[in-house]
């Protein structure tokens, strides 16, 4: 039995290749020069789209927007140097973006927990022998493959409606239920609750991690009397923490950009009362709707710097948390 | 066999049967809570319009394909017209990323070069990038190119590799590769080329069909950027003609609308029944969505 489970083994290295070179001045063999000059040309050559890419889509449109930042320019005028007054407009006149950064915050904040915890919760579930496993991994998984479509922010539009499912099936148990979309102090709550449909994605990763806990740990602490609750708690849930970590770090940086949503479900404005005005909404409504194109890279920009900083903060943080297996 | 389940660890100890038939029923139990949302909707496109208010439950007591034929043609091209807009866009964007993402990835994995190490941290830097940050200034010069309401802005950029997740997808399967097999090849006379086209790449299939999927998936679904370069309603894709649905129809036809989000939803669903390995193992090995 102990054998079906693989634990992933480090290929061994080719020792038929040339050894190092060891240090100091010694003089190649002029043939191996020319070997090497000949396969990094090619490499440079395999990879001429990607360099391309990069300083075409990526790098020069990331400097270009860093200059926008501090100008004002829509697309029809020459851009005006304004300094840093995009940046200070942001965060001390407008309201409207000091709520979106609210709004995406709670978003994050609650949604990513909850749709971790549902996703652990299922793969401890379906973890280890339960027949059938493949059946429900696929079913818990579909919702994360059309959770980001149009048809299902429609449909949970729909759902959510003053006449929708929800309060259908709330009417039949006597119960009057609210336009769940159209309050503001409910909408961001149907979005919630949409990405933590979405719980699918991490379960996966986190029924490979749980694949790679070698089972004879828990022979040994099964011997010792450990009971299953003390299983999880010492081994487990340790040993899972770097999954966890990966996760959390992947959903927050996804979450925090969330679009299409907020978008269909607000009905592209981030109503009711700018309670569903994502971060990355209200940019595109600056950039695209009312052409303040300096004002959405500006956005763009501390956008960045956000999803880098909390990143930062996650890495820092996991130094308490995470538990690598070769720290004592 | 009795003597081994006796001392096996309290953790795979076998249920007793009757909790196991318990922990079967709240997995379907909760399976179908998930899945009703779905479900629903697919009996609500085959009610006809008034009924779909009245009735919560999964059963429709009356069937009609009425409102599959009323959004076909609701809009102003039929529903089909859109279907092939997002498959050339789609069809494209997969031939973009398998070829540009594959060469790539064997240049990071297999060849040496200089500054090896810093572009490859740059490239899994350019993953987590968020594309907010470069949408401004591209559409200008997409704008400027004169290449808004074209399908250019949607597939140029995949042709030059910037869905980078895929070069690390297949940058961390070529690694698992035996280099004895490029090293046999290279003894018989063939190129970095020739290795890459006959022995990599009818390898790499997994790591290829992987890369396929989601990338249909992906584009698939894609709403930021289809609706921010596609406004001319002569060439919207389904994602943006499905929410001109939601414009122009507003509150009233709910049936036909749910009929074309079915339609929407078909080829992912087609291509989860029929990659569905794939899609695990990409998602359990990169993190992927």
């Amino acid at each position: 039995m102990s054998e079906s489970i693989s634990v992933p083994q480090e290929r061994a290295p080719v020792t038929a290749r040339v050894p190092a070179q060891p240090p100091g001045r010694r003089r190649r063999h002029p043939q191996v020069n020319v070997h090497r000059r000949r396969e990094a040309l090619t490499a440079y050559v395999f990879l001429a789209p990607w360099f391309i890419g990069l300083l075409v889509i990526t790098v020069g449109p990331i400097l270009a927007s860093l200059y926008l930042s501090f100008t004002d320019y829509s697309l029809l005028e020459e851009a005006k140097w304004v300094g840093l007054g995009n940046y200070t407009e942001m965060f001390f006149a407008d309201t409207r973006f000091l709520t979106s950064l609210k709004v995406t915050t709670i978003y994050v904040v609650v949604s990513v927990p909850m749709q971790l915890a549902f996703a652990l919760g299922l793969a401890l579930a379906l973890d280890r022998g339960l027949r059938g496993l493949p059946f429900y991994r696929s079913i818990y998984y579909l919702p994360s493959l059309l959770g980001g479509s149009v048809a299902i922010a429609i449909l949970w539009r729909k759902i959510f409606g003053t006449d929708g499912l929800v309060n259908g099936l709330l009417a039949m148990i006597g119960i009057e239920g609210t336009g769940w979309v159209s309050d503001p102090d409910t909408a961001l709550g149907t979005l919630i609750l949409l990405h933590v449909w979405t719980f699918g994605a991490p379960m996966v990763i986190f029924l490979a991690g749980l694949r790679q806990i070698p089972q004879s740990y828990y022979e040994a602490a099964s011997v010792d009397g450990a009971s299953r609750l003390r299983q999880f708690r010492s081994i487990t849930l340790p040993l899972l923490t770097p999954i966890i970590f990966f996760n959390l770090v992947l959903e927050v940086i996804k979450s925090f950009q969330s679009f299409t949503q907020s978008f269909i479900v607000s009905g592209g404005g981030g109503g009711p009362v700018d309670s569903t005005l994502f971060y990355t909404l209200y940019l595109y409504l600056k950039g695209f709707k009312s052409y303040e194109m300096g004002y959405a890279a500006a956005m763009a920009w501390v956008l960045l710097l956000i999803i880098a900083g909390l990143t930062g903060v996650n890495f820092l943080a996991s130094k308490y948390w995470v538990f690598y297996g070769d720290t004592k | 066999m009795a003597t081994r389940s006796k001392r096996a660890p309290l953790l795979f100890r076998p249920l007793p049967r009757g909790s196991r038939l318990l922990k079967h029923l709240l997995l379907i139990g909760f399976g179908l809570i998930m899945l009703y949302p779905l479900l629903w909707m697919i009996s609500s496109s085959l009610k006809p319009e008034e009924l779909i208010f009245r009735e919560p439950g999964l059963w429709p007591s009356a069937v009609t394909l009425e409102n599959y034929t009323e959004g076909w043609t609701a809009l102003k091209h039929s529903f089909g017209y859109y279907l092939w807009n997002s498959a050339v866009i789609t069809g494209l964007s997969i031939v973009a990323n398998l070829v540009a993402c594959s060469l790539a990835a064997y240049a990071f994995a297999r060849l040496n070069f200089p500054l090896k190490k810093l572009w490859f941290a740059i490239m899994l830097g350019s993953i987590m990038l968020p594309h907010h940050v470069t949408v401004v200034p591209q559409y200008i010069v997409f704008a400027e190119l004169d290449w808004i309401n074209t399908i250019w802005p949607l597939v140029v950029p995949k042709f030059l590799a910037t869905d980078a997740f895929f070069i690390f997808l297949m940058v961390q399967f070529i690694r698992t590769l035996p280099r004895e097999l490029d090293e046999a090849a290279a003894i018989d006379g063939a190129g970095y080329w020739r290795v890459f086209g006959q022995i990599i790449l009818p390898l790499c299939m997994p790591a290829l069909a992987t890369t396929g999927i989601f990338t249909f998936i992906w584009t698939w679904n894609d709403f930021f950027s289809q609706n921010l370069y596609l406004t001319n309603s002569d060439n919207l894709t389904v994602a943006v003609a499905l929410r001109q649905f939601l414009d122009s129809s507003g509150e009233s036809s709910w049936g036909p609308m749910f009929a074309m989000s079915i339609v929407s939803l078909g080829p992912i669903f087609g291509f989860f029944l029929a990659g569905q390995k794939y899609l695990i193992r990409g998602v359990a090995t990169t993190g992927l969505k």
